[in-house]
């Protein structure tokens, strides 16, 4: 059974379009929605929710309001400007439940509470079951919702002795970034030709050399700036990373989105769709 | 005033709404927060001559002094601190710096030493913006530090335009916490719109005012936001028309306002409502 997380640095370059096409062409497999704070997937895919889990990790600190003495040492320890130094009141957004104001109140009048983080859904798909989830609003902890989404999506595949696990990521290259990719095979950059795209492709893909994992990458709209294009597929020839395919630029593509369909299944004609088959094929011989 | 550009969703365009309008206004201050991606840059092509590292504070043990009693590393509620046979180990990247670890030990086997997280950069050259950048470094998962940093050079005699990071989760609430105004940019498309729902929740549970921009838009789509936001009474600042040029500019770190210089006024207008939907609330405060 091979991993891969499918991930761009940059947001809005195509992650979650290209992961619903590749589900429709790899047929049978496992998929997981790890971008918790912005889940798309399930806008293109019509998951049947079968089980809805609950998923606490986030720990806050809370005050019992009759045992204080309004000390003020909890505002004075706490790091996070979590205390209101008027009040004594703690912001739950900026509270990050390290636990050092309850260890340092002399009344004991703070512990440590779990919080809910988001819900996950176990759901199935056409295509094969799909794992998601909902985080939040406003929670704190992403990165371990995200490795649960993960996991969850892995014991599934393991279980259903799946060859596949297709995991959308998310934007940026921190802590839900890091989350979706530890333990993967195979990591695919969907980037673009752009100053900002192809930035942030190096920067990910610093973090993914970083953690040592072997990566693909599909230039998206490569024919909006073709001068960027050729840029980017030498940096990734020098960074030994195989390029599997360049998709163009295509109404086709945002006309399918609004009608939550999938190119590759609606307008199989298309040259586009033709390209998304093609990266799928090499995608398949990189995870024989 | 103070306004943050965010959104739900990614790539929307939150980094052309901040830079353009930056570029449409007299005495700005640009901070560019999205710590983990800082893309302004591209656009605006600072000259930095300024620059500070950020550091936070990672524990670091005396083996001589410890007993390996463990009660740091059952304190740790991130699991930063194990116990390898007798002695403890610190993984610093997913140390939160809460000094909790230092304060409990009973050996004063602990201190703290510095770890660089990431770089504010600054230029004041650049078409008259005043504009900082927060970089988290590569393999650090915790950018809050880092804005929070940024947002310590905030200069509150100027107007101030800071550029979020895509979600709903910490980095973005760092951002746009005690913003005067938050504009959240969406594209009209069903991953557009569920986003946008996910960052207005995010706004009214923060109480902070926000009105939308659709970038990308076009006449027979722009139902899939307009619906939403008549609905739920949120004002549409402004609309941002899908074209292929816009497109091509922002590929080559160009901002719009430069080659249409008519937008500048449409971005001083939307400026200019904002100030005047904030003054009537300040007024019937």
């Amino acid at each position: 059974m091979k991993k891969i997380t499918v991930i761009s640095g940059k947001g809005g370059t195509g992650k979650t379009t290209l992961v619903s096409n590749l589900a429709y062409l790899a047929e049978d497999l496992v998929l997981a929605d790890c971008d918790v704070d912005a889940p798309n997937l399930h806008l293109l895919l019509n998951p049947e929710v079968e089980e809805t889990n609950i998923f606490k990790s986030n720990k806050l600190a809370v005050k019992d309001n009759s045992k204080c003495v309004d000390c003020g040492i909890c505002n004075q320890v706490c790091r996070f400007n979590a205390v209101s130094p008027i009040s004594y009141e703690i912001d739950p957004y900026k509270c990050e439940g390290c636990g050092v104001c309850v260890e340092m109140c002399p009344e004991d009048a703070l512990s440590l509470e779990l919080m809910e983080t988001g819900e996950i859904y176990n759901s199935t798909t056409r295509f094969g079951p799909m794992i998601h989830a909902n985080l939040k609003i406003g929670s704190d902890n992403s990165g371990k919702l995200v490795s649960e989404v993960r996991e969850k999506a892995v014991k599934k595949g393991e279980k259903l002795n799946k060859d596949l696990i297709l995991i959308d990521g998310s934007p940026g290259i921190g802590c839900p970034v890091i989350s979706s990719i530890t333990g993967v095979d195979l990591v695919l950059f969907v980037t673009e030709p752009s100053k900002s795209g192809f930035s942030d492709l190096k920067r990910v893909a610093q973090v993914i050399k970083h953690f040592n994992i072997p990566a693909l990458a599909v230039i998206n709209k490569y024919d909006i700036n073709k001068a960027i294009s050729q840029e980017i597929e030498e940096y990734l020839e020098e960074e030994k990373i195989e390029l599997v395919g360049k998709i163009s630029f295509s109404s086709i593509v945002v006309d399918s989105l609004r009608n939550a369909e999938l190119v590759v299944e609606q307008k199989k004609e298309a040259k586009i769709s033709q390209e998304i088959v093609d990266i799928w094929n090499k995608i398949k011989t990189n995870i024989k | 005033m103070k306004l943050t550009v965010l959104s739900g969703k990614g790539g929307t365009g939150k980094t052309t709404v901040a830079v353009n309008m930056a570029l449409s206004l007299p005495n700005i201050q640009l901070l560019d927060a999205d710590v983990e991606e800082p893309n302004c840059q591209y656009f605006l092509k600072p000259e930095f001559n300024q620059s500070e590292e950020i550091y936070r504070k990672i524990p670091e043990i005396d083996q001589t002094k410890c007993t390996a009693c463990r009660k740091c590393v059952d304190f740790c509620e991130y699991n930063a601190l194990a116990m390898m046979l007798d002695e403890v180990l610190v993984f610093p990247e997913i140390c939160h710096s809460c000094g909790g670890c230092e304060k409990i030990c009973p050996e004063n086997a602990i201190t703290e030493i510095d770890r660089a997280l990431g770089v504010l950069k600054h230029s004041a050259s650049e078409h008259d913006i005043d504009f900082w950048q927060g970089e988290l470094n590569i393999g650090e998962e915790s950018s809050v530090p880092v804005i929070e940093a940024l947002k310590e050079k905030m200069d509150f005699k100027k107007d101030i335009i800071i550029d979020a990071q895509p979600g709903t989760t910490c980095p973005t609430i760092e951002a746009v916490a005690d913003s005067d105004y938050g504009i959240l940019v969406t594209e009209p498309t069903p991953f557009g719109l569920s986003d946008l729902k996910i960052a207005s929740q995010l706004m009214d549970e923060l109480k902070i005012p926000y009105g939308v921009i659709i970038n990308r838009a076009e006449e027979e789509s722009d139902h899939i936001i307009e619906n939403y936001c008549e609905k739920n009474n949120i004002d549409i600042l402004l609309k941002i028309p899908f074209k292929r040029e816009f497109a091509y500019l922002y590929s080559d770190g160009i901002p719009f306002v430069i080659d249409y210089p008519e937008w500048q006024e449409k971005f001083k207008t939307v400026f200019a409502e904002i100030r005047g939907v904030l003054d009537e609330k300040n007024y019937s405060n």
